[in-house]
């Protein structure tokens, strides 16, 4: 990628590349880096292709591939330059992914369900990147339940993407804790336990943006992302995407041909960056605009007219009720546009913590007498 | 749109760009493989099973195929077929025992006249089949412009030689030295059929002032190029300009260069770029320290006592109508003129059929051309067929080749009694080239490298002899780089509808972002709803549908690399990537069985 200069790459990837259990094999070749010559560029005068990583070792048809994609894509879009934005996974199929996206980012992939711990660890290293954790059902709902959990309820600025196939894949296809009550596994076996709803959770521990997706709807999930990405406070999106190898049958909740079935938009988004008016040709009351702090307007175009993507209760019974109809219901599902972020609950200063010089950091004995007597 | 039809012959055939674009539709990819692969002989036959000359046309041919090469939409330059098709004739084994076996005669004679690529293309398709062919020509050796034109710097006698004798080693007569005076005459001597494949013999003149008078120094560059070709001409003098800015004055003036034309120089009515000389029979020139001078329109030669000493020219503008036609108009500046010794004149070349007298059942247009039907060569005798420049002018050997194939189709079907306007489909074989689960018969894996450069002579060495090739060819290595820059177009992606869980696996992988699921619509609005632009309209979209969710996979075969990842990533198997070979309709073809050399 021409002009840039990456900051440090941290890349501790751990032992686990057997997609070969799956026994659908990955691609030996790598992607030729020929492409179209008619791409479009952003403002940077990158293509998607700059966003890139390196070739996906998932199985084929994973789809936990589109949503690499669709990440590639928001940040094209976005015009994020590459090296401000870090990369944080767990372990897991879907903490692998990180590798096959922006691939001149900084990465890190840590340990078992604690990538919530080194983001927030790493973001108040330094506020000025942009952090996107990516986590699946297993690094999330179960060995990092208590992970997701306080990273959200502290309001750290980040964009945590749970890729959700409801079954363990790296190890042949047990149910995860997503997985729902009364799905079949593969070989026919019935759920028994509850299944964890994240998206509820979210909602309840206090996320100011969640959304929930399907990996096999770009033009839904992009945008997602995209917004996702602009807000400032904890967003939490929820993306179903198939797996093909253990969970893609019939009996099972997170297939393709299931989601499609059963997915129950509430709306649809367009993320305007620019200050341009927002002119969108829909009927009067069917778009809801809603402004974050760094001035991006998402247009909601609503499909559910009653949906209120600003009612957070609201948006809790909504969900209930339709889950309890067998519904996946996608689409933002809450945003609050004047959310606060971890730092500004802490008042931490502006400048990365990275960067305090010593001047800053030991303001010498008057400045501790100050503190002292205040104490007195 | 509706559905596209991938069982019908021409639309994978189309996706194959080089081949398609080749008159005689040689399966450029297939051979490059096999070129790769080491396999020289197998590559020259299917080469010469197709175009007859591959080790004349791998030096000389204008490659209709490169500009159409994909590669070339994908990056700066086309794959090097023509060079390949070179290195498949230079490395070659003895090729002599693959060639038909000379069988028993079916008691019918055709006699050809001219000795040049369309009469050997048909000869060589007819004599297998047991037909008695005869081919006349005025000079002793067989080969036509091939031999006379070509400046043997280019194109060596040893080639020549090589080539035209596997078609005459198929027992046929060969009449060097016998010029045919007189169609009447021939046909009184009861042949089953005639072929016409005389060739564009006549220079076209420049009949501008002093040229009477200066005659001594102003030479016919095809003559001029044949008179040197066979050792009549050895020197010119010091100063020489060409006119014209075809491939014939490209020949003439490095053909000038090596016998003592020092200061050369070729001289063109148009610009640079609209000129009709291939872009690297141009380079090669200048390469030889030869300038091209553009939008100067010669218009008297000077002369002094019978002595040419100059041309004339008149400086010329291009400008262009409101529709877009370009017109020379005077620049305004003062005339020019360019002293010089010798003069060649390469402004064309013409027809000529005097020897075929007007009352032998052929018409002639009022261009004086003969009507011949450009699907069946027939002309209006029905014995009587025409090909290559004599048909529809001056063209090129691969032209000659491909009018003789369908020439020779249509005078066995007519000798077999059938009607020659019904022409057989090509035969068409789609097959699998999967091999494992993600492994293929062919190298997927795509060549980032550029064009390799073919190695050339020292041009000190170069210009000294006239019978040496500057061109040296590709050695073994360097042809193995370029063969892996071919995409192997003639992979085809095929999908399955039914198979497809509409995953976006092959969406995702896909580097050309070729592929997009969407609604169906007409073809105008789904090019604008593509995940990438789609500027060539002359490129196909493949459209399936009976997807589950209702919606249509588009492909723009445009710049797809049959890199196959699409095949790779499919966790159905609703991609495969699937050879398609093509198996064009030959003299014969239809009721003889076809074995192929290599599938």
């Amino acid at each position: 990628m021409p002009g840039l200069v990456p900051g440090i790459h941290v890349f501790l990837f751990p032992g686990h590349d057997e997609p070969g259990a799956a026994g659908v094999v990955m691609t030996y070749i790598a992607k030729p880096k020929f492409h179209h010559p008619g791409l479009p560029k952003n403002d940077l005068g990158y293509t998607h292709r700059d966003y890139e990583g390196k070739i996906s070792t998932l199985c084929a048809g994973c789809g936990h591939d589109s949503i690499t994609a669709s990440i590639i894509e928001a940040c094209f879009e976005l015009s994020i330059e590459p090296h401000r934005v870090a990369k944080i996974s767990g372990i897991g199929c879907s903490s692998k992914t990180p590798d096959y996206f922006l691939g001149n980012s900084h990465g890190f992939n840590s340990v078992h369900g604690r990538m919530p711990s080194v983001l927030t660890g790493a973001n108040l290293a330094n506020r000025d990147l942009i952090y996107l954790g990516v986590s699946g059902d297993g690094d999330s709902a179960s060995i990092g339940f208590g992970q997701f959990a306080h990273s959200i309820r502290r309001g750290v600025n980040m964009t945590y993407i749970v890729e959700n196939n409801g079954v363990y894949g790296l190890t042949k296809g047990q149910f995860s804790a997503t997985a729902d009550r009364g799905s079949k596994s593969k070989k026919g076996v019935m759920n028994t336990d509850n299944a964890i709803d994240l998206v509820a959770i979210a909602l309840q521990l206090g996320a100011s943006f969640v959304a929930r997706s399907f990996s096999g709807d770009k033009t839904q999930l992009v945008p997602l992302i995209a917004a996702a990405i602009r807000h400032k406070g904890a967003s939490f999106i929820d993306v179903i995407s198939p797996c093909i190898a253990f969970n893609n049958h019939a009996g099972s909740t997170k297939s393709f041909d299931y989601v499609r079935e059963h997915n129950d938009a509430v709306n649809r988004l367009d993320v305007i960056t620019s200050r341009d008016p927002i002119t969108v040709d829909y009927a009067p009351g069917s778009v809801q605009v809603v402004e974050q702090h760094d001035g991006t307007r998402l247009a909601l175009r609503k499909i559910d007219a009653d949906y209120d993507a600003n009612d957070r209760l609201a948006a809790m019974t909504f969900l209930q009720k339709h889950a309890a109809k067998g519904q996946v219901v996608t689409g933002l599902l809450y945003v609050d546009p004047d959310a606060e972020d971890m730092h500004t609950h802490l008042d931490t200063v502006e400048t990365p913590l990275n960067t305090l010089e010593a001047k800053e950091l030991c303001p010498g004995s008057s400045a501790l007498d100050k503190i002292n007597a205040s104490l007195r | 749109m509706k559905p596209t039809d991938i069982s019908a012959p021409d639309y994978f055939h189309k996706v194959v760009d080089c081949q398609w674009a080749c008159p005689a539709h040689t399966p450029v990819p297939e051979y490059i493989r096999l070129i790769a692969e080491g396999r020289y002989s197998d590559a020259y036959m299917i080469n010469w099973k197709s175009n007859v000359f591959p080790g004349i046309l791998g030096r000389t041919c204008d490659r209709p195929c490169e500009p159409a090469c994909r590669r070339g939409r994908v990056e700066e330059t086309p794959v090097a077929i023509c060079r390949l098709k070179r290195v498949a004739a230079d490395f070659k084994d003895d090729v002599k025992h693959r060639m038909p076996k000379v069988s028993a005669k079916n008691g019918k004679r055709i006699a050809l006249v001219g000795g040049g690529p369309a009469s050997l293309a048909v000869a060589r398709d007819l004599a297998p089949l047991g037909y008695h062919c005869t081919v006349f020509d005025a000079d002793p050796k067989a080969g036509g412009m091939m031999r006379s034109q070509i400046p043997k710097f280019r194109l060596p006698d040893s080639v020549i030689d090589e080539e035209t004798d596997y078609i005459l080693g198929l027992g046929i007569e060969f009449k060097g030295g016998h010029r045919i005076d007189s169609l009447k005459q021939l046909m009184a001597e009861n042949y089953d059929a005639i072929f016409v494949g005389s060739g564009a013999p006549r220079g076209r003149e420049l009949d501008i002032p002093g040229r009477k008078e200066a005659a001594a120094n102003i030479h016919i560059g095809i003559e001029w190029l044949a008179s040197v070709s066979f050792g009549h001409v050895e020197k010119i003098g010091r100063r020489v300009i060409v006119l014209g800015g075809g491939n014939t004055a490209m020949d003439c003036c490095r053909t000038a260069r090596r016998l003592g034309g020092e200061d050369v120089k070729v001289i063109v009515r148009s610009g640079f770029e609209e000129m009709k000389a291939s872009p690297w029979e141009k380079e090669d020139a200048i390469h030889e320290d030869i300038p091209i001078l553009n939008f100067m329109v010669p218009v008297g030669f000077k002369h002094v006592a019978g002595k040419l000493i100059g041309v004339t020219f008149q400086k010329v503008k291009a400008e262009y109508d409101a529709k877009g036609r370009r017109n020379l108009v005077p620049a305004g500046e003062p005339d020019q003129t360019i002293p010089c010794d010798d003069v060649l004149v390469a402004v064309g070349q013409e027809n000529a059929f005097p020897w075929i007298e007007r009352d032998c059942g052929i018409e002639f247009d009022k261009w004086n051309m003969p009507q011949v039907d450009a699907k069946t060569f027939a002309s209006t005798n029905p014995k009587v067929f025409f090909g290559g420049d004599a048909a529809f002018g001056p063209k090129n050997i691969i032209w000659a080749v491909a009018h003789g194939h369908d020439a020779a189709l249509s005078i066995h079907k007519m000798l077999s009694g059938e009607d020659i306007t019904e022409r057989p489909l090509p035969e068409v074989n789609v097959s699998s080239q999967k091999m494992g689960i993600h492994e293929w018969s062919y190298d997927n894996d795509i060549s980032a490298d550029k064009r390799y450069k073919v190695p050339h002579r020292d041009k000190v060495i170069a210009l000294k002899d006239i019978r040496a090739e500057v061109e040296l060819g590709y050695d073994v290595k360097l042809a193995l780089g370029e063969a892996q820059r071919c995409l192997n177009c003639d992979i085809q992606t095929i999908f399955s509808a039914p198979a497809c869980i509409e995953c976006d696996a092959c969406v995702d992988i896909c580097p050309m972002d070729c592929i997009t699921f969407t609604d169906n619509g007409e073809e105008e609005d789904l090019r604008t709803r593509l995940k990438a632009p789609s500027p060539h309209h002359d490129q196909a979209l493949y459209v399936a549908d009976g997807l589950k969710t209702g919606r249509v996979m588009v492909k723009d075969e445009d710049v797809c690399l049959h890199c196959g990842l699409c095949a790779e990533r499919c966790p159905t198997g609703a991609w495969d990537m699937q050879k398609y070979l093509i198996d064009m309709t030959y003299a014969g073809s239809t009721c003889q069985s076809k074995a192929r050399s290599a599938a």
